[in-house]
């Protein structure tokens, strides 16, 4: 496999898990507080709306010329990235609470517990809006990532087995355990997908502006490494001058 | 019409985030980089450098603004 494959189908297992992870918290949430009929249904109709998605997209991307679809592909997920990578910086340096899984699901929970009960057709509308509005927020995230990846790297498969690989094993400890996956090291995973997306964002627009990589695909990992020891070194400066900030 | 401007916004907020400074100046960073590669130049090395630069004022902005 070469450096920018396995770097793909690695940047889709991660990118997607941490997605997922959240979806979880919110099926969860409407499964425990407003029933699991309600939660799953949501569940099915928003995986649905999300195929649909794929199969509307998908081919359409595969037409567009190689050169134009990484200009386009590559500037989105650079702006998309640095929108990651900047959060998770503040995060690692303090200056923004860590992303809590427990108390996101606390939360969800005490609202879902606490709104009132409408039934449609059977199901219970909070429960089904709250687990179709997360999964399909979520989801649409994966989509993203796995269409522009896939579509910029010449394999959409490669991108989508990634992603599949993190679902399942996502939804199967998750079936496992039924709560939250608060163990899951999610700050850093997040860091890690800013820094390749990042990474990739750079990647493809350079070379859709018509420029060319010294050592061409190999380049990818001289890029992941700027990125990342930049991103490092903006944590510690920050979190220095946070702590000398604070008055002893 | 606020089904559309929602949906607008959802990929505004999707893609541009909170800070659309940063699309702007990658905008200009890629329009750079294909302005020199057209003139023949070497140009791999900008947009590393201009994102370093730009994910940095990003960052001070965001804690200005907090």
């Amino acid at each position: 496999m070469s450096t920018g494959n396995a770097f793909l189908v690695l940047s889709a297992f991660l990118a997607s898990g941490v997605e997922f992870v959240e979806a979880l918290t919110i099926v969860l949430a409407a499964g425990l507080a407003r029933g699991w009929r309600s939660s799953l249904t949501g569940l099915g109709v928003a995986t649905l709306v999300l195929a649909v998605v794929v199969v509307a997209l998908g081919p359409a991307l595969t037409v567009i010329p190689l050169q134009g679809l990484r200009l386009v592909v590559g500037a989105l997920l650079l702006v998309f990235g640095l929108q990651w990578l900047r959060k998770a910086i503040l995060r690692a340096s303090g200056y923004k609470e860590l992303h809590d899984e427990d108390a996101i699901f606390a939360r969800e929970l005490a609202e879902a517990q606490g709104a009132a009960h409408r039934e449609r057709a059977g199901v219970d509308w909070y429960g089904f809006t709250l687990s179709f509005k997360g999964v399909l927020l979520e989801g649409l995230e994966v989509v993203f990532i796995v269409l522009t990846f896939g579509s910029a790297q010449g394999s959409i498969p490669l991108a989508a087995a990634g992603a599949a690989a993190a679902l399942v094993l996502v939804a199967g400890v998750g079936v496992a355990v039924r709560a939250p996956l608060a163990r899951v090291p999610e700050n850093s995973m997040k860091f890690a997908v800013g820094v390749m997306l990042t990474t990739f964002g750079i990647f493809w627009s350079v070379e859709g502006a018509g420029a060319d990589w010294p050592g061409s695909d190999a380049a990818l990992l001289g890029v992941l490494g700027f990125v990342a020891l930049s991103s490092f070194a903006f944590v510690r400066l920050l979190r220095r001058e946070r702590l000398e900030a604070v008055p002893a | 019409m606020k089904w559309l401007a929602a949906f607008g916004r959802f990929w505004w907020d999707f893609v541009i985030g909170d800070d659309w400074l940063v699309a702007v100046l990658v905008a200009v960073a890629i329009g750079a980089t294909a302005a020199l590669a057209a003139a023949g130049v070497a140009a791999w090395w900008l947009l590393p450098l201009a994102v370093l630069l730009v994910l940095w004022l990003s960052l001070r902005r965001a804690i200005r603004s907090a």
